[in-house]
């Protein structure tokens, strides 16, 4: 598949020859047309309701949506995971565009909209595992990284892939404030990216991203914290060195760079063997977390070299 | 008069008191406590337990300025208030998070120090509120003023077991910090100044 490298129009803007030769007929059909805006029309149908699931969807009951989308850490806003919902409206999403650059033979800055056209969306359903010890399960559509990846031919010096998100503190006021190093940057190993299972997800619940769930692109690493999952992507980078990432850099010891979902290494402040479980009743006791989030059997050999005691 | 004055708003006060933990029901019950309710509770709870222990320390501080001996009757009521939200505030960490797992509450402790802290706290309040009553008061004479002194350790305690289990963004628990250093720091003015 192949990315148009125009910043300057998106293909979107320009018109059509059939509608551009017809446009007086258009017109005069739009004309006519207005007063069918008078008669009332059903509310907006979610944009995502026929897309199919994927292969490595887990048949899970998923999380309600009302909470999923009111309990986000999403730091550029607020601490507050309920507050995040209302600050992230002030988020523009479209036009979007990412850039791609460092060790890969096609560089260049693309928008989201030739993105998506260029790579078939599915739905994956998978378990998101907090750090902070709370999972959900969340119906995403998005496109296998991977895929995406080899769109841009890495070159062999390619060791990592490195993801931030946008920085614009007028608008995300939380990056006003010293909380993390902003922007906010992430990074998998070149084998981890590759992996069948990770995923940059563009909407949730058939329909787009809200704002405050990390609109309009971000990453799903479902064997690892959630904090690898970095929202709202506006540059990918291929590096040869492990990149300095955010929370890692902000507390090496609690936030490792593997992040590996493990119920035997505990974070410095708290155990990490069970998980609450978000919108469960209150009776619900918690859930016993597994090792790589229950997704062993995809990921284990990735790592089967290494002390994930020492590499967490 | 002016005994019924006091007497209404120490009932004003008594319901007054009763609206967090009312919301907290109203909440719990309306299915707006959001995606993690133990967690909601738990910490609204804790919140209060904290503010009422603040208000029960500022008395003799507002007192002492104002000069209205009146006030001393709402001390009792305030802390019996804080040992009421820190009770449910543990019997929410006991019942719901841990659901009385003890395995569970091992994993926890040598992990989240705080957890041993927030304990701690709670138990010492425990003889504050038994010996709360007037009759206990006057059975132990000087010991129970020595007893009660405990308050302004528990007070530091709550404060440290908040400061500590916070993530990063520790404003809040500054604030209640700074709230709780100058009311002890009243008290170190009067034993060193006028006694």
């Amino acid at each position: 598949m192949k990315f148009q490298k125009i910043p300057a129009i998106k293909s979107s803007e320009i018109t059509e020859q059939s509608i551009f030769e017809n446009r007086r007929q258009l017109i005069k059909l739009a004309m006519v047309s207005t007063v069918g805006l008078l008669v009332p029309t059903p509310s907006m149908a979610k944009i995502y309701s026929k897309i199919p699931s994927g292969k490595q969807s887990v048949n899970l009951e998923t999380t309600d949506f009302k909470d999923v989308s009111n309990y986000t850490n999403y730091y550029e806003f607020t601490t507050n995971k309920q507050d995040a919902t209302h600050l992230a409206k002030n988020l523009k999403t479209d036009p979007w565009s990412v850039t791609v650059e460092g060790e890969v033979e096609k560089k260049g800055t693309f928008f989201l909209e030739d993105i998506l056209k260029n790579n078939a969306l599915e739905e994956r359903i998978y378990r998101f595992r907090c750090v902070e010890a709370w999972s959900m399960v969340v119906p995403w559509i998005g496109f296998s990284l991977a895929d995406f990846i080899k769109q841009f031919k890495p070159t062999s010096k390619a060791k990592f892939v490195e993801f931030t998100t946008l920085y614009d503190p007028e608008i995300m006021i939380g990056q006003k404030t010293k909380v993390l190093d902003w922007p906010y940057v992430e990074a998998l190993r070149m084998d981890e990216a590759m992996n069948p299972l990770t995923f940059m997800a563009t909407g949730m619940y058939d329909d787009a991203l809200p704002n405050q769930n990390g609109a309009p692109l971000r990453l799903i690493v479902p064997w690892k914290y959630g904090f690898k999952s970095i929202k709202a992507i506006v540059k990918i980078r291929f590096t040869e060195k492990m990149p300095v990432t955010a929370w890692n850099k902000m507390a090496k010891k609690e936030y490792g760079f593997f992040a590996n979902v493990n119920p035997e290494v505990s974070h410095p402040r708290w155990s990490q063997k069970r998980e609450r479980i978000l919108g469960a009743s209150i009776f619900t006791p918690k859930r016993t977390t597994e090792m790589f989030n229950g997704y062993g059997e995809q990921v284990a050999g990735l790592y089967s070299n290494m002390d994930l005691k020492t590499f967490y | 008069m002016r005994r019924v004055f006091w007497q209404g708003l120490k009932i004003l006060v008594f319901i007054i008191s009763l609206v967090p933990v009312s919301l907290l029901l109203y909440d719990a019950f309306t299915d707006q406590l959001g995606a993690n309710p133990i967690e909601t509770l738990h910490f609204r709870l804790g919140d209060w337990a904290l503010r009422f222990l603040c208000l029960g320390l500022a008395i003799t501080p507002i007192k002492k300025m104002t000069g209205i001996k009146e006030l001393v009757r709402f001390k009792r009521l305030l802390g019996l208030y804080a040992f009421f939200y820190a009770s449910l505030h543990f019997l929410v960490y006991i019942c719901l998070d841990l659901s009385f797992s003890m395995d569970q509450l091992m994993d926890e402790i040598p992990k989240s120090p705080y957890i041993i802290v927030g304990l701690l706290t709670y138990a010492l309040l425990i003889p504050l509120a038994l010996t709360s009553t007037k009759k206990m008061q006057k059975r132990l004479g000087q010991k129970w003023r020595r007893l009660h002194r405990l308050v302004y350790l528990i007070a530091i305690l709550a404060v440290v077991h908040y400061l500590w289990l916070t993530k990063i963004d520790i404003t809040e628990p500054l604030i209640y910090m700074g709230v709780i250093g100058v009311l002890l720091g009243f008290r170190m003015i009067k034993f060193r100044g006028l006694q």
